[in-house]
């Protein structure tokens, strides 16, 4: 059969309109309309992994806790935001002005949220970010309708910091990605490491995200510091521990981080990592009933365990209950919905939490030494962690 | 002085794998005259591919052994279904079909390998380090890969200049017409050449696997800076490939220690200069 030009355009162009169409279908509304949740992650791509576990943990709670949200049914709209800054405008738009959604989560890349919580804030939406880190979205950029269930990228460094003053660490060098994301992570690190008489022996850094990092750890090992704070993260940081170990400067040097540094590469980096304390607001361990039923849950429902994405999905699910049932369900009463979100106590498998000033979580931090495979609790690193900027003018 | 050294030797050894990723991608682009933007999607699928093989077989060299053979007849494959159809179109045409086939690797990988991240083990034999200064040692496997890099340029630049398989790639390279009007069969030529390409970027990805980690994204990374080498080798020289990716790996070494602000555009601004100093690149015809 020979097809003309024309018949393999229009063929083409139907069944492209047709993959397009799929996920915006509507199904006919029962009698009390469903809440519209539009889900603005990642679902393709390097940060797939995190966008898959936050979706879950949403809906793990969502599942869990049906009658929890004012009476209301949810129904999601799942979009892929790919983790490209530049669609993410367009993205948001896709769903705030033509899917009509009344609350839209989103996302894991910092440079996405802050494109779609610029437009979040105009259209004045209830906003939930369930990891982009970006200072700003809680700090000067902050508003009363985005609220955060993650973290902000200087919070873990803080905690770092803390936690590397009381092992008894003078002095460190860092080594990090030259990007937004690592130098809030460096600054964060910095606050509270050199204001409790630490001490910084020098600052390097590679280009994002240039994973060549030989030359690099030539210097480190030249220079020998008693400690080295990185921030990597993903298959970034999985190539580094593996470098790392390889050069030997395990045997000589202590590696701190954010907890980013090894989560979810700790199968990936394998007897390589052993050593390797980070700092993170999660740690799989935690030795409380809601920690336990929840690692429970998950795993019965999706035959994987539970990571810090999940928990954050799972406690962005929460932050829409608290909501929804203060305002009777009725996503309209914004002033409402705001105010109890703000004010709540969460009961997060990460332990309890409330929010600051901009949204953004107070909490404790974990240090995990990573042993054998394993991010292993080593206790406390810091409590209550606050915002890293007092940029946010309360409104 | 001891620092510079060692920089040398990081940037060298970096050099030789990215030559290894680029030669077939010059071969290609220089020969069959298509721009192949797939080829990093080749070095993934052979990190990948050497991430299976080495756990069925227990050991990365002979996942190299047999991954190889495999990576050549999957190259044949794809020439057969696509790239022999881009011969005689223009350069945006075949930028939309190698762009599509990245796209549908990707997703092919997130498929079969998902999107976690992992480490392919050395051998056991090569697992030990040397020390080189107090704290700093250098992992066996790193030497080794670079002895095995050296002995590969040496094989392809031994085949192409003394073998008649060579004699006829580097004719087909400086006139198409005159090798077709003597008699050979140009297609057969352009399939092993693309062949050979697809075989020289997976070995790259399936011998670099052990110190490069394996996670999705490698391929892109890997493609920008084999057509960098490409460019400042000059288009389609073995040779200039060769020279081009020891410059452009002691560029970015000295660069990230010496002058880290730099160090993005390190490899670009080497790339502006020789292109500056001679337009067709280190060995190429203008």
């Amino acid at each position: 059969m020979k097809i003309s030009r024309r018949t393999a355009l229009s063929l083409t162009g139907a069944a492209g309109a047709s993959l397009v169409a799929a996920p915006f279908v509507r199904p006919s509304y029962a009698q009390a309309r469903a809440v519209r949740v539009g889900l603005l992650l990642p679902f393709s791509g390097t940060f797939a992994q995190p966008g898959e576990a936050i979706a879950n943990g949403f809906m793990l709670y969502y599942n869990q806790n049906k009658a929890a949200f004012g009476g209301r049914d949810l129904q999601f709209v799942r979009l892929d935001d790919e983790s490209l800054p530049p669609k993410a405008a367009e993205n948001t738009n896709k769903l705030v002005l033509g899917e009509k959604v009344d609350v839209l989560v989103g996302t894991v890349h910092s440079g996405v949220a802050l494109a779609m919580s610029k437009i979040a804030r105009e259209a004045g939406l209830l906003t939930i970010i369930p990891n982009a880190g970006a200072n700003d979205i809680t700090g000067g950029l902050c508003a009363p309708n985005i609220f955060r269930s993650s973290f902000d990228n200087g919070q873990p460094g803080f905690a770092t910091g803390v936690a590397m003053l009381k092992a008894g660490i003078k002095e460190a060098m860092t080594f990090s990605w030259r990007y937004a994301a690592g130098a809030e992570s460096n600054s964060g690190f910095k606050s509270s490491f050199v204001k409790g008489g630490g001490k910084i022996i020098k600052e390097i850094s590679i280009p994002f995200p240039d994973v060549q990092f030989q030359s690099s750890l030539t210097e480190i090992a030249s220079i020998k510091p008693p400690a080295v704070y990185s921030f990597f993260a993903g298959g970034g940081a999985a190539k580094y521990i593996n470098d790392w170990a390889g050069a030997k400067l395990n045997q000589s040097i202590q590696l701190w981080g954010p907890g980013f540094l090894t989560d979810g590469l700790e199968k990936a980096v394998g007897a390589n990592g052993n050593g390797i304390k980070t700092a993170l607001h999660y740690v799989d361990d935690i030795d409380t009933p809601t920690n336990k039923n929840f690692r429970a849950a998950y795993q019965a429902a999706y035959k994987q365990a539970a990571d810090v994405f999940a928990v954050q999905g799972y406690d962005a699910a929460q932050m829409l209950a608290t909501g929804l049932a203060a305002a009777n369900g009725d996503v309209a009463n914004r002033k409402r919905m705001f105010e109890a979100i703000k004010g709540a106590t969460y009961t997060s498998p990460r332990g309890n939490f409330k929010l600051s000033v901009g949204n953004n979580p107070v909490q404790d931090f974990y240090l995990r030494e990573l042993t054998g495979g394993v991010n292993v609790n080593r206790g406390l690193a810091a409590a209550a962690v606050g915002d890293s900027t007092q940029d946010c003018k309360a409104r | 002085m001891e620092l510079a050294l060692l920089q040398l030797f990081n940037g060298v050894q970096y050099g030789l794998l990215i030559f290894l990723a680029a030669s077939g991608l010059t071969l290609v682009f220089g020969i069959l005259g298509v721009i192949n933007l797939a080829h990093g999607s080749f070095y993934m699928l052979g990190a990948y591919s050497a991430l299976t093989l080495t756990s069925m077989l227990g050991d990365v060299f002979l996942a190299v052994v047999v991954g190889i053979p495999l990576a050549f007849a999957f190259g044949l494959i794809i020439e057969w279904l696509f790239i022999r159809h881009l011969y005689n179109r223009d350069h945006l045409q075949q930028v939309l079909l190698t762009f599509a086939l990245i796209l549908i690797f990707n997703e092919l990988q997130r498929v079969i390998w998902g999107s976690r991240e992992h480490s392919i083990p050395a051998p056991e034999y090569l697992r030990a380090s040397i020390k080189l200064t107090e704290t700093l040692s250098y992992p066996v496997y790193r030497l080794a890969l670079t002895g095995i890099c050296i002995a590969l340029s040496v094989a392809m630049m031994l085949v192409i200049q003394k073998t008649r398989i060579g004699q006829l790639i580097r004719a087909g390279e400086s006139n198409r017409e005159m090798v077709e009007l003597l008699g050979f069969d140009s297609g057969i030529l352009y399939r092993f050449v693309f062949a050979a390409g697809v075989a020289l970027a997976a070995a790259a990805g399936m011998l670099g696997a052990p110190i490069e980690s394996v996670y999705p994204g490698i391929g892109e990374r890997i493609l920008i800076i084999s057509f960098v080498i490409v460019v400042v080798g000059g288009i389609g020289s073995i040779r200039g490939a060769f020279l081009g990716a020891i410059l452009i790996g002691v560029a970015d070494a000295f660069a990230k220690v010496y002058f880290p602000a730099f160090a993005s555009f390190a490899i670009y601004a080497m790339m502006a200069a020789v292109l500056l100093l001679r337009p067709a690149g280190l060995f190429g015809r203008s």
